[in-house]
């Protein structure tokens, strides 16, 4: 097989679990201007949820089918429960402080969901591979692609444009950018932004366990994946612009193709090669890919 | 004017009670100190490598101090405690880079008052915490950490490694693949982009130079550590099909990387050689392909020569571990404190006071030794006599429905003067000259 389409191919498959979790991060950002260091963590509750919840389907003896549906549960259930815990109970407290110290906050919640997730599920491995196999495999010249990264890149391009839609087709989605462009004139306007807040929130942090429940059949779920994604996720939202919708997608294809193209041309350059594409990006577009100036307020 | 005087005497009275409770309690510690003997215990107790490597050898030190404790162990470990000290182990996380390691090693030394530091998996852990126990002039032994880096580079007086370093495995797995008459003309390598991977791979390509020297390295995928998705990795090493995939990854990298490759077909294209890997056999279960070739980094788990006391080993350890079976990092936790318990008491007996040993006298008692171990005879014999050699062993993965694990066919052993270089010579030189003074029958 041509040794380009693999690239591509290998690219698009990273880069769209990427993008889901990207997009979450860029969108708290969009909304709430906080940069969540503790994202990754909320990834890793969304692959251990799953893997708990696909293990109890299987012990139900339900259809291996089912175990998406359990993953999307999963996801929803971390959103529900533990995002409002975090930003109503926490992060509320800090909004209006400085930046720098809601970075901190989150950085110290990021430590704190660590040890919270080591004394739900302990340290031991959770496997959910069953999932993975449902697709069986697609043989696309030399190579065998596993039917479930496809998977993967389709619920990415779903995804993204339901965010996409809900922001800019409904009128919920008209508040939140009102709030993102000034939360003041929108409250002044009426708009509930205490609420917009949490719903904003609670959707990066479905967006993020999402993504960690549709990873977890492919890896072993134990403590510390949440620090790697996390890294990338920052990459990807900075190349592309922070709070930029299409910003996440572009970063998270060119994060992807970079490092595809670097593993099968040059496999010492991988991880360089993410952020020499950073590097440069950030050289020419300061502000990212799709961030406009802004003027600053006085 | 009497309140004040009563108010003194008081105070005086209460300074004397103080005075010769601190005494009481100070003279108590002393001999406590003298009674017992603190180890300091380094293993990663969070992070990707606490369920592979840090648990796992932290329960085996537990079973083993208990043993040591009650002298229930066999002989020659039947001693109560060290030499009749009670063992006292202090526990601490390697988790966090090797700059908080440091800290942490001051600290156990320095406040915990701890006579002897077992520990440290990762080989940049190692690298950086050998240089500061040698100029504290305090005892440090290296359980597990792979790179050959630590006694070929410099030389120490209270740093000890109790286990083979990673030459061992790689030669080994050239070894295991020509003693089964495997065809190879390329090879491909997968390993962390670290200490452990570099060296792994270095090793592994100099052995085939010297024993397939027609072959050719293909590929080399080094992806860091702790990446998780090896998508791209796999399409790589399978665009370029090779005779053997090299690897030594470990713990969540190396069992997400078999996740991930297995249903591509990787195992089937490839004879796939996992140099560090029996840790991952219990987790994997009957997602483990068949007939893949792995080591455990010595002759541990499935892969220990029969003895009574790897009996005695095996048997604790799963009554201590809801039956799951000790791998590779058990098994050298047990050798270190096994080795550590047998140079205390030696010290003992040649320390005329009486009493217990000075560090000096230990080192001098651990250097150069050699002792049984559940895995085989350790012997302290590179490093000047610092660096432990032991055997290796390889084998074939089979999952046994019936049984419902993984068990290893076709187990080869190679003596330790088989698989590790000369007291004399570096690793990579001694693979480039071709093994000179190898004993491998």
């Amino acid at each position: 097989m041509n040794i380009a389409l693999t690239i591509m191919i290998d690219g698009l498959t990273y880069a769209s679990w990427l993008f889901i979790v990207a997009l979450g991060l860029t969108l708290v950002f969009g909304v709430l201007k906080i940069l969540n260091v503790a994202h990754g963590s909320f990834y890793a509750l969304g692959a251990y949820a799953a893997a708990s919840l696909v293990g109890w389907f299987a012990s139900m003896q339900l259809a291996p089918e089912l175990s998406l549906i359990a993953m999307l549960l999963a996801a929803v259930g971390v959103a529900v429960i533990v995002a409002p815990l975090c930003e109503r109970g926490l992060l509320r407290i800090f909004y209006g402080r400085d930046e720098v110290l809601l970075v901190l906050v989150t950085y110290a919640l990021f430590l704190i969901l660590e040890d919270v997730t080591k004394i739900i599920w302990g340290v031991n491995p959770f496997y959910l591979s069953e999932p993975y196999a449902l697709f069986g495999n697609v043989d696309i010249g030399k190579q065998s692609y596993v039917g479930y990264d496809f998977l993967l890149v389709i619920v990415a391009i779903v995804v993204g444009f339901i965010v996409w839609w809900g922001l800019n087709r409904t009128r919920i989605g008209k508040i939140v950018l009102a709030v993102i462009h000034s939360e003041e004139i929108a409250a002044s306007m009426g708009v509930n932004v205490s609420r917009i807040y949490t719903l904003a929130f609670g959707t990066g942090i479905f967006l993020a366990a999402l993504g960690g429940a549709l990873t977890a059949p492919m890896i072993s779920v134990q403590p510390g994946i949440s620090v790697g994604v996390v890294i990338l996720s920052f990459a990807v939202v900075i190349i592309g612009g922070l709070g930029s919708i299409p910003g996440a997608a572009i970063g998270a294809l060119i994060v992807g193709i970079a490092r595809s193209a670097a593993v099968h041309l040059m496999p010492v350059a991988e991880l360089f090669s993410i952020y020499l594409v950073m590097a440069v990006v950030l050289m020419f577009r300061p502000e990212g890919l799709f961030q406009r100036s802004q003027a600053r307020k006085i | 004017m009497q309140q004040t005087i009563t108010t003194q005497r008081a105070l005086s009275k209460i300074s004397i009670i103080a005075a010769a409770m601190l005494f009481t309690l100070g003279a108590a510690a002393s001999a406590n100190a003298a009674d017992e003997f603190k180890i300091g215990i380094v293993s990663f107790l969070s992070g990707q490598a606490a369920d592979s490597f840090g648990v796992p050898a932290v329960n085996g030190a537990k079973v083993l101090i208990e043993a040591f404790n009650n002298g229930t162990a066999p002989a020659p470990y039947n001693k109560k405690g060290f030499g009749g000290m009670k063992i006292v182990p202090v526990y601490v996380d390697e988790n966090g880079g090797a700059t908080k390691q440091v800290q942490e090693l001051r600290n156990l030394y320095e406040r915990e008052n701890v006579d002897v530091v077992v520990g440290y998996v990762g080989s940049g852990d190692c690298l950086a915490v050998a240089p500061v126990a040698e100029e504290m002039k305090r005892f440090l032994i290296l359980y597990d950490c792979g790179t050959p880096r630590i006694f070929e580079e410099a030389n120490y007086k209270y740093v000890f490694r109790t286990a083979s370093h990673a030459a061992m495995d790689n030669v080994g797995a050239v070894r295991y693949l020509k003693a089964r008459n495997v065809k190879i003309e390329g090879f491909n390598m997968i390993n962390q982009d670290y200490a452990w991977g570099h060296d792994s791979l270095k090793d592994f390509t100099l052995s085939m130079q010297v024993l397939y020297p027609q072959s050719k390295a293909l590929s080399d995928q080094r992806p860091k550590f702790g990446a998780g998705q090896y998508g791209t990795e796999i399409s790589q090493l399978m665009s370029n099909p090779a005779d053997v995939t090299h690897s030594s990854l470990w713990g969540g990298d190396l069992q997400a990387m078999i996740l991930q490759a297995a249903p591509r077909g990787l195992f089937k294209k490839s004879q796939v050689v996992l140099t560090a890997a029996d840790h991952v056999l219990t987790p994997l279960g009957d997602k483990m392909p068949d007939g893949v070739i792995i080591g455990a980094r010595g002759a541990y788990g499935q892969m220990a020569p029969k003895s009574a006391l790897n009996d005695w080993w095996w048997s604790e350890y799963q009554k201590a571990n809801a039956g799951v079976y000790p791998v590779q990092a058990p098994y050298r936790m047990a050798q270190a404190l096994m080795g550590l318990k047998l140079a205390v008491e030696k010290a003992m007996t040649a320390n005329k006071k009486g009493g217990k040993p000075s560090i000096e006298q230990i080192a001098e008692a651990l250097r150069g030794s050699e002792w049984e171990a559940p895995a085989g005879r350790i012997k302290m014999a590179l490093g000047d006599g610092h660096q432990a050699i032991q055997a290796a062993a390889f084998g074939r993965t089979r999952y046994d429905a019936a049984k419902k694990m993984v068990v290893l066919d076709d187990i080869q052993r190679f003596a330790a003067e088989c698989v590790n270089p000369p007291a004399n010579m570096k690793s990579d030189e001694w693979i480039k000259a071709g093994f000179p003074g190898a004993k491998c029958n």
